[in-house]
């Protein structure tokens, strides 16, 4: 699934990284605890938070993350905005709550860091 | 990665304790200097991990923090000596779950406990020790050309 859809599947609003929507995400997770994406994110991930401070961008250039979704309608602080400029880190604001957003994406095909998809029954 | 040992890296970095805005530049720094000199990406990842979750532990907890950065053909070695109130028990502070964070740390996304259960999960060898009163020594070291923890 390319960022680009995961935009229009959340009709999220991009903050920064209009340029790099045509990057294809393999599997998202979605936490608001830094401490549980350090444990459990890998490479490539796809990271959902309602954390909006720079340490979720911070968090997210650690683990090698390909784009962050703040959900809730959060947008991260400005230094966090510029950090993710200069990581080239897409940040992305979407208006539903983290059940709704994870929903949607693992729903649409998107699966977890585990591995699990969703299976249409 | 090519490097002689007159050409091991060392390096020293200042972290401030309640410092919040600043928290984490250490670790960004470090993680790319690794980069620049081209380690391996898994390596790279878990000393970030563990930089990160030790730097944050400093901004959240003590008063400073000195953080040693030595890379060796062999290893990469952190030692971060800090001046804070230490760990009274570090069997219990080990342990996943217990913290005592404040409200203003878990708000930054951090403080649930599961910090330096992740630095030690991390690090091929850990090593703390703390002085109760007066801050805490944390030692990780992450080896270059060998699999898994000693």
């Amino acid at each position: 699934m390319t960022l680009k859809e995961i935009k229009e599947l959340l009709q999220a609003e991009v903050i920064i990284g209009s340029d790099r929507l045509d990057m294809e995400i393999q599997f998202a997770g979605g936490s608001d605890l830094m401490s549980d994406v350090l444990a459990f994110g890998k490479p490539g991930i796809l990271l959902l938070t309602g954390l909006s401070n720079s340490q979720s961008v911070r968090t997210a250039n650690i683990i090698d993350a390909t784009a962050v979704v703040y959900v809730r309608g959060k947008k991260p602080d400005q230094a966090g905005i510029e950090f993710a400029r200069e990581k080239g880190i897409p940040l992305l604001s979407t208006k539903f709550m983290m059940y709704t957003a994870c929903g949607l994406l693992f729903c649409s095909g998107l699966p977890g860091v585990s591995g699990l998809a969703h299976k249409k029954i | 990665m090519i490097m002689s040992d007159e050409h091991a890296l060392s390096q020293h970095f200042e972290i401030r304790g309640g410092d919040f805005s600043n928290a984490g530049k250490v670790s960004t720094t470090i993680k790319e200097i690794l980069q620049e000199i081209g380690i391996d990406p898994a390596i790279i990842i878990r000393t970030s991990i563990a930089v990160y979750e030790a730097e944050m532990n400093v901004v959240m907890y003590a008063r400073k923090g000195m953080l040693t950065l030595n890379i060796t053909p062999e290893e990469i070695h952190l030692k971060l000596d800090d001046q804070g109130p230490g760990i009274k028990n570090i069997d219990l502070a080990m342990q996943e779950g217990f913290s005592t964070a404040t409200h203003e740390m878990r708000e930054m996304g951090f403080g649930a406990g599961l910090g330096l259960p992740n630095i030690k999960k991390n690090a091929d060898r850990f090593l703390i020790a703390s002085i109760p009163g007066k801050g805490t020594l944390v030692e990780l070291t992450f080896f270059l050309n060998r699999d898994g923890k000693e």
